[in-house]
């Protein structure tokens, strides 16, 4: 790859260039404060607009994305994103209303959040819904701020306070139930990557708040025994959450309230076809039984006579962010779900889940598969084989870049060695699936052949592998104007 | 389920490209001869529920509808508009808008391999570069959800280095921000006490001062005296503040404040109903191994290259789980795009001259507002581009009136204040109309 | 090669007594199993530590393990060379890269721990 000029906007500086002119003030002046109170100098970057639109731009290029490349990354759902969402998040009567506007004068945003309500409310079978929480993990943290003031209000907050969480779960799991002040304690998996029954059964008491439960679970499969799960858990008392991450492999397919779950968060980053961002924003709508809505999030909006109304539930667990929680990215899933309708929800799953079985039934010959069974939106692999010949999945994911393919998700589940989380997505086509399944195959035979070349890996990338044991011993995490002399 | 004036007769298959066809081919190379036998795991009762979703809506329609939904709202521009309190009207120029708007920035993932996203590392970079040195402070995260949830993480922040569990807010601190602080702190045990900022005091016990500059009535706060007075008690001083107001005016860093937050929405986002935003967050260097969020450090490829890669990732959820500083795994990082290229266009220059322009719209705003009868502004102190004015009758009343001539007044603060009004101004906010305001608001208060 | 001239935990720490200061680090088959070490949390001099019981934190790139001390006493040095320079403690986790000095409170608790061969014997069945 050619050189390119990846100077910071700081070296770039020139005194006295601008990219934007200030008009003049059109009212008589006013005289500053006092100069104690003052700064004396702002440390930016002098660019003309030309100059910052080429180095954007640029920096942009460095990234593979949706819209460049196949992304099948575990666990994100990086589907397509239709354009159409951003563009009717950026229409004027959306994008430019102040968010303490009188519940009058945004009747049309209020409406769209409360439509949005109603059909997350429907696809889950969760007819609570609040979407203010911000992202996927403050779902999680208002699910279980819920589940606690459930108990309290039953007099049994103090006693109930343990979350128990499988081992296989993302680690927000138990960050959020560490801030939501619950004892974490783990539940293993079995043999077939299903959580243990057995275990579960010995570990439910009357200290369970809740188990949270992502489904399908991280390996990509339905647990079996999900009916006689949320029975063990009810019948002591606890609360089931479902972590709605995987939520894609289930449109259409099933509803999470039917199921037994009490409580869900959902990604509309991830399900909704909402952008990733490179890394957020992200909305994490909470959802929950009818019983349980009284406690959800403040503000939720509501229906009087054709009228919305923005208002908090009875016991409400309080405020999660500054205003009504993402409206831009809101706007966005509701665009998607119009478009899609029902005809295009109830075809999610079902592609999603032949995509995945598809690419794991045509890579088992050549990697192992984590749980050789049909698994569903997404297929866990593992480089085990290969690792006896010294290559990683680290190698083969550094490979996959050299043919233009973002890698699969890496070294997640914990519990399997080596593992490579492939998530095509509905959105990929066969063709797409073949090229990728082509270039695993060959990856495979590389690893047997020439090995080095997997380990040197990225080979044409805007870098070959970066020193991060370097960057964590001494950080450097911005740029520092040199030492004056 | 059918939606007020719901359109349909679209397609799923402008997303989904595979063909029935497409499907049993790769059904018969998997083996099964139904789709069925994917998904036996699924109780079979359970599966393929009913469900009342409107049908699919072509494109074309859709967008005229939701166009038409969208003009129903009354919208800023249109309406001449004073609201702030905690997100304000400004002006983003073309390019800091078009930049944001790549496909490969808006569509790729959290750089978890960073060869291939050195785009988004280097904004990062130049986000945390542009945002400590606006604050004064050493180091910058790669951004939060928003204000409120980076001063409440500030909090929890600063209970963990102090092994304190007191957290004194000062009384001029917004409630919206005290809300959110309540609820991410409530299960950790602890204690909120609002303290007095015209007469503090700190216990000794205390994990923290939490000050906002400026305040909930726009009043710039003193925040040396902030920070030396948890100093003197050994806890730790954190501030909110709005950092366009950064551009005139002392920042955090220099006034010794340990952790200073803000809402990063003033800064090249827009309004949006609330949100995506994005929260800043900044430290002195030595508390940067507490801190939540995304940290984007710089290093060397294997050639000697200049790259950048995630750091100091054992502080987050994805490696210690439940001790993990905070359970956030995002940096809200397209909004902090916008924000990195809101401060590259704006530049030295731009954002103090911009700055300066909304403090002057306020002053002269406030100065027309405290000479009509009935009206006075509620603090003498040093203000920025917001200001508490109490007013002749009830706060609510005036707001009504204001909408009836097409301005959408101040938030209503009678909370407060009796019939209080807290008005912003911004660079956007022309002559024009503020003299259009002060006639209106004169013409109000003297109606019986 | 383990060094026979000292004692080992289970958890990887070893101590090295001297009269009745125990100098304290971690193995080389932890520093192997961690990777680049990149921080070193240890806990003041003067503070006392327990057997067994948790002092402190090493952190790689993508992983942190609590350090669970193979002795009970008051520290009296800490080794502030790799809270500096952390890469001391893989390329030397036998000398250079110790981390503290620990004066015992109880002497007889060396017995408990192993000797290089058993130590050996253990990283085999778990490596």
């Amino acid at each position: 790859m050619a050189a390119m000029d990846r100077r910071l906007l700081m070296e770039r500086s020139v005194a006295g260039r601008r990219a934007v002119t200030v008009p003049e003030p059109d009212v008589p002046l006013t005289p500053l404060p006092d100069a104690s109170l003052l700064r004396d100098d702002l440390l930016l970057p002098e660019v003309t607009e030309g100059e910052v639109v080429r180095y954007f731009t640029l920096l942009s290029q460095l990234n593979f994305s949706v819209d460049t490349q196949y992304y099948p990354l575990g666990s994100c759902t990086m589907k397509y994103n239709p354009k159409l969402n951003d563009e009717m998040a950026s229409l004027p009567g959306f994008s430019e209303i102040h968010p303490l506007q009188a519940d009058e004068t945004v009747q049309g945003a209020l409406r769209v959040i409360h439509e949005l309500q109603e059909m997350l409310g429907e696809i889950t079978g969760l007819p609570g819904v609040s979407v203010g929480p911000l992202a996927g993990a403050q779902g999680e943290f208002a699910g279980l701020l819920i589940a606690r003031a459930f108990h309290e209000d039953r007099g049994e907050g103090a006693v109930r306070n343990v979350a128990l969480i499988p081992d296989s779960a993302h680690g927000t799991n138990p960050a959020s139930a560490a801030m939501a002040g619950l004892e974490v304690v783990t539940v293993p998996s079995d043999e077939h990557g299903n959580v243990s029954v057995d275990d579960l059964r010995n570990l439910a008491n009357e200290r369970t708040a809740v188990f949270m439960l992502t489904i399908p679970n991280t390996v990509g499969l339905f647990e079996p025994n999900i009916l006689e799960i949320t029975k063990i858990i009810h019948d002591t008392g606890g609360l089931v959450y479902a972590d709605g991450a995987n939520l894609n492999a289930l449109l259409g397919l099933a509803k999470l309230g039917e199921l037994g779950f009490d409580i869900a968060h959902s990604n509309l980053h991830k399900t909704f076809s909402t952008p990733h961002g490179g890394g957020g924003p992200g909305s994490g709508p909470v959802l929950v039984t009818e019983e349980l809505a009284k406690y959800l999030p403040a503000p939720i909006v509501s229906e009087n006579d054709g009228k919305f109304v923005l208002g908090s539930p009875d016991r409400t667990v309080g405020r999660l962010n500054g205003f009504q929680g993402s409206f831009g990215i809101v706007v966005r899933a509701y665009t998607y779900i119009r478009l899609m309708g029902l005809e295009g929800i109830k075809a999610v799953a079902r592609n999603a889940i032949i995509n995945a079985n598809y690419v794991q039934s045509q890579l088992k010959d050549d990697f192992d598969v984590a749980y050789d069974r049909f698994c569903m939106h997404e297929t866990v692999m593992s480089a085990r084989r290969q690792k006896a010949n010294g290559v990683s999945a680290l190698d083969i994911s550094k490979r996959l870049i050299d043919y233009g393919i973002h890698p699969p998700t890496m070294y997640f589940p914990l519990i399997v060695p080596e593992a490579l989380m492939i998530e095509p997505t509905e959105t990929e086509s066969k063709e797409t699936l073949d090229a990728f399944i082509a270039v695993m195959k060959k990856i495979a035979e590389e690893a047997d052949a020439s090995p080095e070349l997997l380990h040197s890996a990225p080979h044409n990338a805007a870098n070959t592998r970066l020193d991060e044991a370097t960057a964590a011993r001494k950080p450097v995490l911005r740029w520092e104007p040199e030492a004056a002399d | 389920m059918t939606l007020a004036n719901s359109c349909s007769g679209g397609s799923p298959s402008t997303f989904i490209p595979n063909t029935d066809h497409d499907q049993q081919a790769m059904l018969d190379a998997i083996g099964v001869a139904d789709f069925e036998d994917l998904v036996a795991d699924v109780p079979e009762a359970y599966r393929h529920p009913t469900l009342d979703l409107p049908p699919a809506a072509h494109e074309m329609s859709l967008a005229s509808e939701m166009a038409a939904l969208a003009s129903t709202n009354y919208i800023p521009g249109d309406y001449a508009c004073f609201l702030g309190s905690g997100a304000y009207r400004h002006y983003i120029p073309a390019v800091a808008r078009k930049v944001a708007n790549r496909g490969e920035f808006m569509t790729s993932y959290t750089p978890y391999q960073p060869e291939v996203a050195q785009g988004s590392l280097q904004v990062a970079f130049e986000f945390q570069t542009m945002v400590s040195h606006l604050m004064g402070l050493e180091v910058a995260n790669a951004g939060m959800y928003d204000g409120p949830t980076a001063f409440a993480e500030a909090a929890l922040m600063a209970a963990r280095i102090t092994k304190r569990n007191k957290v004194v807010a000062l009384d001029t601190v917004d409630e919206r921000n005290i809300e959110v602080l309540r609820s991410y702190s409530h299960y950790q045990g602890i204690e909120i006490v609002r303290a007095s900022s015209a007469d503090l005091t700190v216990p000794n016990d205390a994990a923290c001062v939490m000050v906002q500059s400026p305040n909930v009535y726009g009043v710039i706060e003193d925040m040396g005296a902030v920070s030396d007075a948890a100093h003197a008690q050994g806890a730790l001083a954190v501030a909110s503040v709005n950092p366009m107001s950064l551009g005139m005016f002392k920042s955090p860093g220099e006034c010794d404040i340990d952790i200073a937050t803000g809402e990063g929405q003033s800064i090249g986002v827009p309004l949006g109903f609330g949100g995506p935003y994005v929260g800043l967050f900044t430290c002195k260097d030595s508390y940067k191994r507490q801190m939540p969020g995304r940290i984007v450090g710089k290093t060397t490829d294997t050639n000697g290259e200049t790259g950048y890669v995630l750091t100091l990732q054992t502080r987050e959820q994805h490696i210690r789980r439940e001790r993990a500083t905070s359970n956030i795994c995002t940096s809200t990082q397209l909004i902090a795009l916008m924000v990195a290229a809101y401060l590259a266009t704006l530049g030295k220059q731009g954002l103090r001259e911009t700055a300066e322009l909304c403090y002057q719209k306020a002053h002269y705003a406030a100065s027309q507002i405290n000479a009509l009868p009935g009206y006075s502004l509620v603090s003498d102190g040093t203000f920025f581009n917001e200001f508490a004015v109490s007013c002749p009758k009830s706060s609510q009343s005036i707001l009504d009136a204001l909408i009836q001539r097409k301005i959408i007044g101040g938030a209503d603060v009678s909370n407060r204040v009796p019939n209080g009004i807290v008005f912003a101004l911004t660079e956007q906010n022309t002559r024009a109309e503020i003299d259009r305001l002060i006639e209106a608001l004169d013409e109000i208060g003297s109606m019986s | 090669m383990t060094p026979d001239d000292r004692k080992y935990s289970k958890e990887h720490e070893w101590a090295l007594v001297t009269g009745i200061v125990a100098t304290v680090g971690i193995t080389q088959f932890a520093t192997e199993s961690l990777g680049d070490v990149v921080f070193v949390d240890l806990p003041e001099v003067g503070s006392s530590i327990e057997q067994f019981g948790k002092f402190g934190e090493v952190e790689s790139v993508k992983a942190v393990s609590d350090l669970f001390s193979p002795v009970s006493g008051t520290i009296t040095e800490r080794n502030d060379a790799v809270i500096d320079d952390p890469e001391v403690v893989n390329k030397s986790p036998y000398e250079a890269g110790w981390l503290l000095k620990v004066e015992l409170s109880a002497p007889s608790e060396i017995d408990d721990l192993m000797g290089a061969a058993d130590y050996d014997k253990l990283t085999a069945e778990e490596g």
